[in-house]
């Protein structure tokens, strides 16, 4: 057991299974000799070679469609991409071929590789290096998105992201790599995906949240419930496509209300599939509207102006007020 | 401080064996087997008549769309016929003669232009990937396929298609500079039939040739006369034997000519002009071949008809396949089926079941009115 925060936790869960399996390479942007901008790949070249961990050209669509071809031989390719907002760049290559390619050949073929991508602000970082935009791969079919809120979860999403047999884009909230240390295993520790963590408990109100807003929805609960004797159950989504709708809905049952936060820009966002799902599947139960709190519906604030962007406990205590006063 | 001109040395080479004629340069013929040549004509001649009947399948509406070959053929088998089974072919959108060759059925081809996702499904034990439909974004996955079977230490080579059009992709560009910087065992093949839809070379591209192109990233790169498909079988052997032999990529250009439509849906007369087209049916690779194979013996009789059989023999195989089952698209999303999909399956296999059952179902809604024509009733009720 060590104390890690999530970079060293991603590279050890990196490290490990690249022991454990030789056909898994990486591949990206800076990852060999400098491993990685965020040192998430560090001393992987040294202890594997270059031959499995690539320093590619600057070229994102030629990491991700050379990845494709490496999958579709067999390679497990993990992908880094430097900055999300540079993923647009191979965005047709994921959308047009890693998510498609076991659908287009019935099965013959599947693109098991994992796409990672620092994501969201916080960070007082530029334009393209600050956006939340998970809401775009979310909406492709054959795609699994995972987005771990601490470094204990990311090593064991990362390892069980690797393991899956289909493409997993995998966010990692900027603000989270350095934010906090936990206890991390020496051995190897998988996840599932696609299932939903209910991380605190409550009977009046459900927070649904997921990479970087765990904390701040974990933040408000405890504020909420100092203050008001409100009690909310946060809900840590970890995988937000295939959504866990199940966990969702049987939460809201309980308590009737329900606030949902992310970084993404609201319209359109992952809150409206979650909005959607609860009212599908617990409409009776809902005493008041299901209120959302997000970025707003702006491509770029600039880093002056990220306080207000993002939300933080301030904003979600004041809409869980609303709500439980309807 | 100097100023001074660098004078990087290079030279594109052209290749061309056989004239319009079926005149032979033996000096650079490349020593095939009789049979193998006639084994080579064959697949041209098939792919030739399988675009033909492809043609009035669609006409007729019993397939879809699809893009003919047509005038391509030797680019397509010239280069195809250099490849061992065991190694990888990446076709794009218009390789049916090459995939015919490489052991796609013709009547999976029929089906996947029909709309049958199942059409694009290769059997277990080829090397091949299906149709890629955006162009030039199948070349990274060919340089990946590379360094994967290089990294797995198999003896494979790669051999990606695509057009003139798709040099001026961004993902042409980081492919062949992925291959050039791994030197990976891939050979690129740009049939430059001198039109992208309706757009020509001269408006494509400032180059001087395509492949120049390969120079700036370090990898040889060779015209050839694309109509002549014993040239274009003589670069790719070279080509592949040197991915082989562990010398890296080549870029191939063959300079044809697509003597038929951009695809079915497409009418080349408003862009460009008979006389061109005529110029270059004068120089049609099949009947060059045919010639060559003549004055050698070499050409067998009733060779059509045969093609014929076995391409009616496959539309009766393709026309006897059911109608597609709507349940099945949700087979191949995921390894496992998601609960939502599980979900929207059942939603759909509910409605199917009350749409058979006629105690239940419901009236079907008129379909809205198109454009320009009179609306009649208004859906109500
Ligand atoms: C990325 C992308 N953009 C546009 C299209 C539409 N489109 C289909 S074929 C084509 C022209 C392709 O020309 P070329 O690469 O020369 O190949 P050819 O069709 O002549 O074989 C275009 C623009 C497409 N399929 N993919």
């Amino acid at each position: 057991m060590a104390k890690l925060n999530m970079v060293k936790a991603l590279n050890l869960a990196l490290l490990q299974e690249m022991e454990r399996d030789e056909d898994i390479v990486v591949i990206g942007e800076d990852v060999g000799v400098d491993g990685g901008v965020f040192r998430v790949t560090e001393d992987l070249h040294r202890k594997f070679g270059s031959k499995r961990v690539i320093d590619s050209p600057l070229a994102e669509a030629g990491i991700i469609g050379a990845s494709v071809g490496m999958a579709l031989y067999g390679l497990k390719p993990v992908c880094e991409i430097q900055f999300s907002g540079f993923a647009f760049q191979c965005f047709h290559q994921i959308e047009n071929h890693a998510a498609r390619y076991r659908l287009r050949s019935q099965g013959r073929f599947h693109c098991q590789m994992v796409i990672r991508m620092p994501y969201g602000g916080g960070v007082r970082a530029l334009e393209h290096h600050t956006e939340s935009e998970e809401q775009f791969y979310a909406h492709i079919p054959g795609l699994t998105i995972v987005v771990p809120s601490g470094p204990r979860n990311a090593r064991a999403l990362l390892v069980s992201a690797i393991r899956d047999p289909d493409p997993v884009v995998f966010f990692e909230a900027k603000a989270l790599y350095h934010a906090a240390k936990e206890d991390v295993p020496d051995e190897i520790e998988a996840l599932p995906l696609r299932q939903a963590q209910i991380v605190r408990e409550g009977t009046d109100l459900t927070l649904v949240a997921y990479g970087a807003m765990v904390r701040v929805a974990r933040e408000a609960a405890d504020v909420l419930a100092g203050e008001d004797g409100a009690q909310c159950e946060v809900i840590d989504l970890l995988t937000i496509s295939p959504l866990d709708r199940q966990t969702v809905v049987a939460s809201v049952q309980k308590t009737g209300r329900a606030v949902i936060v992310h970084e993404a820009p609201r319209s359109f966002g992952p809150g409206a599939e979650i909005a959607a799902s609860i009212v599908e599947g617990a409409f009776l139960s809902l005493e008041a509207p299901i209120r959302r709190v997000t970025a707003w519906d702006v491509s770029f604030v600039g880093f002056a102006r990220e306080r207000t962007h993002i939300p933080d406990a301030g904003r979600v205590v004041a809409a869980v007020r609303e709500t439980l006063a309807y | 401080m100097p100023r001074k001109t660098l004078e990087p040395r290079f030279s594109v080479e052209f290749l061309s064996v056989l004239d319009a004629d079926g005149n032979l340069d033996t000096t650079l013929e490349p020593d095939i087997a009789p049979e193998r040549l006639q084994e080579l004509y064959r697949a041209m001649l098939l792919g030739r008549r399988l675009d033909e009947r492809m043609v009035r399948l669609q006409r007729q509406g019993r397939i879809g769309t699809f893009a003919p070959i047509k005038g391509q053929e030797a680019s397509q088998m010239g280069s195809v016929f250099a490849l061992r089974p065991t190694d990888w072919m990446v076709p794009s959108f218009r390789e049916t003669a090459a995939m015919v060759w490489r052991g796609w059925p013709i009547e999976k081809l029929l089906l996947f232009f029909s709309g049958y996702v199942e059409g694009g499904q290769p059997a277990p034990d080829q090397h091949d990937l299906p149709v890629t439909i955006p162009v030039a974004t199948q070349l990274p996955h060919a340089v990946g396929l590379a360094y994967a079977a290089q990294y797995r230490g198999d003896d494979v080579v790669v051999m990606a298609f695509f057009g003139d059009g798709a040099t001026s992709e961004g993902d042409f560009h980081e492919a062949l500079n992925f291959a050039g910087v791994w030197h990976v065992p891939v050979v690129f093949v740009c049939q430059n039939n001198q039109w992208a839809i309706s757009v020509p070379l001269k408006k494509q591209t400032h180059s001087r040739t395509l492949a120049q192109k390969a120079l700036a990233y370090g990898l040889p790169g060779i015209q050839v006369d694309g109509n002549d498909v014993l040239a274009v079988y003589a670069a790719s052997r070279e080509a592949v034997a040197r991915a082989r032999g562990g010398d890296g990529p080549t870029l191939i250009e063959c300079v044809t000519y697509r003597l038929a439509m951009h695809t079915t849906a497409d009418d080349p007369t408003k862009y460009r002009s008979e006389e061109e087209v005529r110029e270059w049916e004068r120089k049609d690779p099949l009947t060059r071949f045919a010639e060559h194979l003549k004055k050698r013996n070499l050409l067998p009789e009733g060779l059509e008809a045969e093609v014929d059989a076995e391409i009616t023999a496959a539309v009766q195989r393709f026309e006897a396949v059911g109608p597609a089952d709507p349940l099945s698209v949700f087979g191949h999303v995921y390894a496992e089926l998601p609960a939502h999909l599980a979900a929207q399956r059942d939603d759909l296999a509910a409605w199917l079941q009350a749409a058979r059952d006629p105690g239940q179902a419901e009236p079907e809604p008129p379909s809205p009115p198109m454009r320009g024509q009179r609306r009649t009733t208004r859906w109500q009720s």
